[in-house]
């Protein structure tokens, strides 16, 4: 910041210089008090979420309990409802997104840390950053026109050929199913995973790699070396992109064929937890039905709460930790 | 150098070049799709988009219609998300970096992070809740405060690390000078990281300008240009995504044409964000 101290001269200079009072202290205190409630605020509105997400599902809780988990059965008709469709949906669907994106991730980051030369890293950084500024809506708009279309015609068909002896891969070829929804969250989460796993290499100490090298070690046993120190960071950064993956609505909702079954097949449609609040919080009209919704909203807060948490303290420790010493 | 390779050390030499190449293909790929979908976007939605369609509000099928109402509630709904959403933001991460010490900050700092990964439907159910329950009908308020609370903790971290880049001589200075601290915060330090915090900000409006699972059952969505808090508004990310569903053709260029000009928007916050954080890092 090289204009810095005469930004401070201005600064100090007006309006701030009115009344240099010895007595600042009823001020200190006042704007302490208040940027202080302003981060109590933030824990209030935590605490709020889960009392009303708490208090709006009390209906379906007390009526279901715990087999509201267990339940297969979504019927608004007869009244009834349960979770494990959309449990099943939301868990698969999250997990064929980890295993894309997880390598791809993995293997963005060590290219731009380990590998590219900084005039290459730093274009690409910001691409790959820009993926995640894409809007969930516009990643479904693609996914049922483009992405959809494509995995019905051209993957879907092939897979259902080589491996179609597995429960995996049978049934109809529609293109719109867990497999899209799956593929779509890949694309989502990988510039979440990718931009963390890059913080953690970035903080792993240059010793490592000169003591690698320096034992004869090749580029790629260096990174192997670079990414076991990272590990626990890394682990943080699949945590994160699960997190994200879990709660992710729109695109999910577009893709996914939204029908509360449990079926094998990856290509059968299914539904998400956030995708049935999104689809039918609008039109539930009885109390039961929307209370069920709402207990499906504090299931999917409460999880990805725990899931992110979690991710930041694996994070923070890695980077915290080189952060001290650099 | 006449030691000829062992077995074992070719086969070093071949994975070493089998991996380094699979990670500059994974990069290839990542890139590859973004500029596909980008492409995409531009392909399908530029045939649509002209001044009628930019200002005029939604018609029945077949008669045109444009997203002029759209644009104006999207507005009106990030204006709202700003001054509820940013002052807050603002002062929770100058609490976190000015008196964040303790294990009260400890928790803040944890709860903002694991707070700005919640999914934005969870915010909007939240909302319902509290807002739209009571007032008994969706509106443009519940939409703003739901974007709010995404807003909040994005704010409150890049503020956070942005007032950690100032210098403590700065700090110092003015202290040393007789200020009290309120004084140095608000005249020297915020000053000081004006640009980054102007940064972040921009960053959060950007990425919930793109949200759309909140607004569904808060502000609604609306055919008809309105600029009123108490009823629902239109919004872009809403009307993509009822067009995008709908069987009919027309709507799908339209939904095209809106998302370009959604997409313009957020790329021309992030370019000029890069731009302006580039010349100062």
């Amino acid at each position: 910041m090289p204009n810095s101290s005469s930004r401070t001269a201005n600064a100090l200079a007006s309006p701030w210089r009115i009344a240099l009072s010895p007595t600042g202290n009823t001020g200190d205190a006042f704007f302490r008090g208040l940027m202080f409630s302003a981060a109590l605020l933030v824990l209030i509105i935590v605490g709020a979420m889960i009392l009303a997400l708490a208090m709006k599902s009390k209906l379906s809780i007390a009526q279901f309990g715990f087999s509201f988990l267990t339940s297969r059965q979504w019927n608004p008709v007869k009244g009834e409802f349960g979770a494990l469709p959309f449990i099943y949906g939301t868990v698969v669907s999250s997990a064929i997104a980890l295993l894309i994106a997880v390598p791809l991730s993995l293997g963005i980051a060590v290219f731009l840390v380990e590998q590219a030369p900084y005039y290459i890293a730093r274009p690409i950084t910001s691409l790959v950053e820009l993926l995640a500024a894409i809007p969930s809506v516009v990643y479904g708009l693609w996914g049922i026109f483009v992405l959809a279309p494509f995995l019905r015609v051209h993957v879907e068909p092939h897979f259902a050929r080589w491996f179609g002896w597995l429960p995996l891969f049978q049934g109809s070829v529609t293109g719109i199913g867990l497999l899209t929804g799956g593929i779509i969250l890949a694309i989502m989460v990988t510039p979440i995973i990718t931009a963390v796993i890059r913080d953690v290499l970035a903080a792993v100490p240059d010793s490592q790699r000169e003591a690698a090298f320096a034992l004869g070690a090749t580029k790629w046993e260096t990174i192997r070396i670079v990414l076991v120190n990272g590990a626990p960071g890394i682990a943080g950064a699949i945590m994160l992109g699960l997190g994200r993956a879990l709660g992710e609505t729109m695109a999910v909702t577009m893709v996914i064929g939204n029908r509360p079954e449990i079926s094998a097949s990856l290509f059968a449609p299914s539904y998400t937890i956030a995708s049935v609040i999104a689809n039918e919080f609008t039109e539930a009209t009885q109390d039961l039905y929307l209370s069920s919704l709402v207990e499906l909203g504090l299931i999917l807060f409460l999880v990805t709460f725990i899931v992110n948490g979690i991710a930041r303290l694996l994070v923070w420790n890695v980077t915290r930790k080189s952060g001290a010493t650099a | 150098m006449t030691t000829a390779l062992t077995r074992a050390d070719r086969q070093r030499r071949v994975t070493n070049a089998v991996m380094t190449s699979f990670t500059a293909l994974c990069t290839v790929f990542a890139v590859a799709i973004l500029l596909i979908i980008f492409a995409y976007i531009a392909w399908q939605g530029i045939g649509s988009v002209n001044l009628r369609f930019l200002l005029d509000s939604p018609h029945p099928v077949g008669e045109g219609g444009g997203i002029g109402n759209a644009i104006i509630g999207t507005g009106v709904l990030l204006l709202l998300a700003t001054l509820l959403g940013m002052p807050v933001g603002i002062s929770v991460g100058v609490y976190l970096s000015e008196f964040g010490s303790g294990r009260f900050a400890v928790i803040v700092r944890f709860v903002v992070d694991t707070l700005t990964g919640i999914p934005s439907i969870v915010t909007g159910v939240f909302v319902y809740a509290i807002i739209v329950v009571p007032l008994k009908h969706f509106s443009a308020s519940a939409g703003g405060v739901a974007l709010a609370l995404i807003m909040i903790p994005i704010v409150a971290r890049t503020t956070e690390e942005m007032i950690k880049l100032v210098p403590h001589s700065l700090r110092e200075g003015a202290l040393a000078l007789g200020a009290p601290q309120w004084r140095v915060t608000l005249g020297v330090v915020i000053p000081a990281a004006a640009s980054g915090i102007a940064t972040g900000a921009m960053l959060a409006v950007a990425r919930v300008s793109g949200e759309t699972a909140p607004l569904i059952f808060t502000a609604f969505g609306s055919r008809f240009f309105s600029y009123r808090l108490d009823e629902p508004i239109a919004s872009l990310t809403v009307q993509i995504y009822n067009y995008a569903i709908s069987p009919y053709d027309e709507w799908h260029a339209q939904a095209w044409a809106a998302t370009l000009v959604l997409m313009f928007l957020i790329l021309l916050i992030n370019i000029v964000v890069r731009f302006f954080t580039r010349k100062k890092f």
